[in-house]
């Protein structure tokens, strides 16, 4: 899945006055009661989804990007649970409508496609009556109507014979095909808004291939823009207009995928380039790792989160940095690091290609 | 389907045959003394019990009277020499008023075990959930022969409002069947409800976390239908076996208790009598009929519950 990025699509959607983005969220924030304490999962997050763009969230394991694209559904909402900020989906306010507001928006407007697809469909019923009960909580329409249409978006996303498979249970599917179910069933409802949660962690490599193009192929065709939540940065090279990378509950680095690839800004984003796997470079050591592990979201360390695994920090790393364009030429591509653009330019070389280089931490 | 339910019946059979053996060599093969003398009771003759010796093959190998045991028990001329009565006649004119404690109380358990299960695992935590969970083992740890007769004093004796036991044929007076009834149903149920309400909520609260249930929450149906249609089918299916299991032994003379307390000629009170009467042939053949029932309905569920769930159609 690696390679190197090609340009991003221009939007064949989008007129030349740029209209508001599908999704704006602006500050969201997302934290839990816990008995051991307050969980911030997520920390002010404000990014926008276009039409017909797919931005990708990246991150490693309890960064907050699962978080994010649950809270946008109102999947997170529980008594324990503190969401403050604000997302709009086409100029409608998601964080803290009405139950009855989001249901009619779940699955109609914005649908998800989640990780595991072993274990996201009901077990005990016949996928066709799956996608089918999606159909008709949205839309009036009789039960052998619907059943056409699941059929219908079955053979479209790839299922053979998809009459028959339509009768069948999902333990009856490979992983590859239930991935493909649940796209069918996200499709359903012709949705604005994708959100692809790790849609093809759980699944082969050749399968994940098929999948990632499968959702290329929808969002050329259906205009929708696809948020996906990924950890791993290979994905998205092929399919992702902008980047946005996650670390303990913050957006630390967002832009392009050019901008992403070729110009990191943050430490962080230079030690997940540099752990990805390059069939075009000759392999001379071990793939480097970041050191560490991913602070406790119960108490994130204060200052810049990625401080006590940076072999950059200093001195400022002990206040907490804000996600601003840090460079001259780039409004858009932002992110949470105080060093200088020009020594970063420098130290995010590691034996000729970026990469977090080794080192102690300067500052603990 | 078919494939399964064939061999699901042929294993059944299988017990069945292995638990015949059993039963038999607990009953007339392994006890010191003269099975015949056994067979015969405390109030014998020694002509009785030579004769029982003939009819019964004790004179004969172990297989001889294996066989002869059971062609006895099935064929229905196994006769308490104690009452000179027919056991299977009696067993068979006994048991509508068990089946009619055993279903109503089942039917009553299910269903607000079911109520009380889903009403707890939506409140889990709260107040609710909580009262509940205290109903639930007060239930559960109150004895049929205690809770029967305070629901008697009480209901029957003090404010006369049911009947004071005894059992009345539905064929013979609804009315009067289901009014006898309801106190052994109730007292009956009460036990049952504490488990399975318990069980519902844990395997409920189970489910609520699945995948799927995220899945079904996320194309924006109603909470109601992603809790009844998604995640309470799934959570029924354990349930569902187990009820199978306990309707199976009530059936057998699981149901003593409730009978004696209430008065009620059924099979459990046939048993229980029989037991004080030391009339070992009652004891024998209802012991074999209740384990037959078990394993044949512990059969018939897991056929149900392979309907329910398509993936027990692959497996074992």
């Amino acid at each position: 899945m690696s390679g190197p990025p090609r340009s991003p699509e221009v939007d064949p959607a989008a007129p030349a006055t740029s209209p508001p983005p599908l999704l704006v969220v602006d500050g969201l924030t997302v934290s839990f009661r816990t008995e051991q304490g307050v969980v911030h999962a997520v920390e002010d997050a404000s990014f926008t989804v276009a039409r017909g763009e797919v931005v990708a969230v990246v991150g490693e394991s309890g960064s907050g990007k699962s978080v994010t694209g649950l809270t946008l559904m109102g999947l997170t909402r529980s008594p324990n649970a503190t969401i403050g900020g604000s997302a709009l989906l086409s100029g409608r306010e998601l964080i803290g409508a009405s139950e009855a507001t989001l249901r009619a928006v779940r699955g109609a407007e914005i649908a998800m496609i989640f990780q595991d697809p072993m274990s996201s469909l009901n077990p005990v019923l016949r996928v066709g009556e799956q996608i089918v009960e999606q159909i008709r909580a949205h839309d009036d329409v009789t039960h052998a109507a619907a059943l056409d249409r699941a059929v219908e978006l079955m053979e479209r996303v790839g299922i053979p014979r998809a009459r028959d498979r339509s009768r069948a249970f999902p333990h009856e599917f490979s992983g590859g095909m239930r991935q493909r179910v649940m796209i069918a069933m996200a499709l359903s409802c012709s949705p604005s808004l994708l959100i692809a949660d790790e849609p093809t962690t759980a699944l082969d490599v050749t399968i994940q291939a098929q999948i990632m193009e499968e959702l290329g192929v929808l969002r050329r065709e259906t205009g929708a823009g696809i948020l996906l939540v990924t950890h791993d940065l290979g994905v998205v090279a092929d399919i992702a207009d902008r980047i946005i990378v996650m670390y303990a509950g913050q957006i630390i680095e967002q832009g392009t995928l050019d901008e992403l690839f070729y110009d990191p800004q943050h430490p962080y984003t230079w030690g997940l380039l540099g752990s990805i796997t390059r069939v075009d470079r000759v392999r001379t050591a071990r793939l480097p790792a970041i050191p560490g592990q991913p602070p406790s979201l119960l108490n994130a360390p204060a200052g810049c989160h990625f401080r006590p695994r940076c072999p950059h920090a200093f001195a400022a790393c002990t206040q907490p940095p804000a996600l601003e364009a840090r460079l001259p030429d780039s409004t858009e591509h932002r992110d949470r690091c105080f060093l200088e653009p020009s020594d970063k330019r420098r130290i995010r070389t590691v034996d000729g290609a970026i990469g977090l280089a080794t080192g102690e931490t300067v500052i603990s | 389907m078919a494939r399964f339910a064939i061999r699901r019946i042929g294993s059944a059979l299988l017990v069945m045959f292995a638990t015949s053996v059993l039963t038999f060599l607990i009953f007339q093969a392994i006890p010191s003394g003269d099975p015949a003398f056994r067979l015969a009771g405390k109030y014998s003759t020694p002509a009785q019990v030579e004769s029982i010796r003939k009819e019964w093959g004790f004179d004969k190998p172990i297989y001889v009277q294996y066989v002869k045991t059971m062609g006895k028990i099935f064929d229905g001329s196994v006769i308490s020499y104690t009452q000179q009565l027919n056991v299977d006649q009696t067993v068979i004119h006994d048991l509508p008023a068990t089946l009619s404690v055993t279903i109503g109380g089942a039917v009553i358990w299910l269903l607000v075990s079911v109520l009380f299960g889903v009403l707890s695992a939506i409140r889990a935590g709260r107040y609710l959930d909580r009262v509940l969970t205290v109903l639930a083992f007060v239930g559960l740890s109150m004895p049929a022969f205690f809770l029967g007769d305070i629901a008697l004093y009480y209901f029957g004796y003090k404010a006369k409002i049911f009947p004071l036991g005894d059992y009345v044929p539905l064929t013979q007076n609804p009315g009067a069947w289901f009014s006898h009834l309801l106190l052994p149903w109730i007292t009956l149920a009460v036990l049952y409800i504490g488990i399975y309400s318990r069980i519902l909520r844990s395997s409920l609260l189970d489910t609520l976390g699945e995948d799927y249930v995220r899945t079904a929450r996320a194309k924006g149906i109603s909470e109601r239908r992603v809790l009844v249609r998604h995640a309470l089918r799934n959570s029924m299916i354990p349930l569902i076996s187990l009820w199978g299991l306990d309707f199976a032994s009530l059936l057998g003379g699981g149901t003593i208790l409730i009978e004696e307390v209430f008065n009620i000629n059924g099979v459990g009170k046939y048993v229980g009598d029989s037991i004080g009467r030391l009339d070992v042939p009652p004891i024998l053949v209802v012991t074999v009929f209740a384990a037959f029932a078990v394993v044949a309905l512990s059969a018939i569920v897991d056929i149900l519950y392979a309907a329910l769930d398509p993936r027990i159609r692959l497996s074992s």
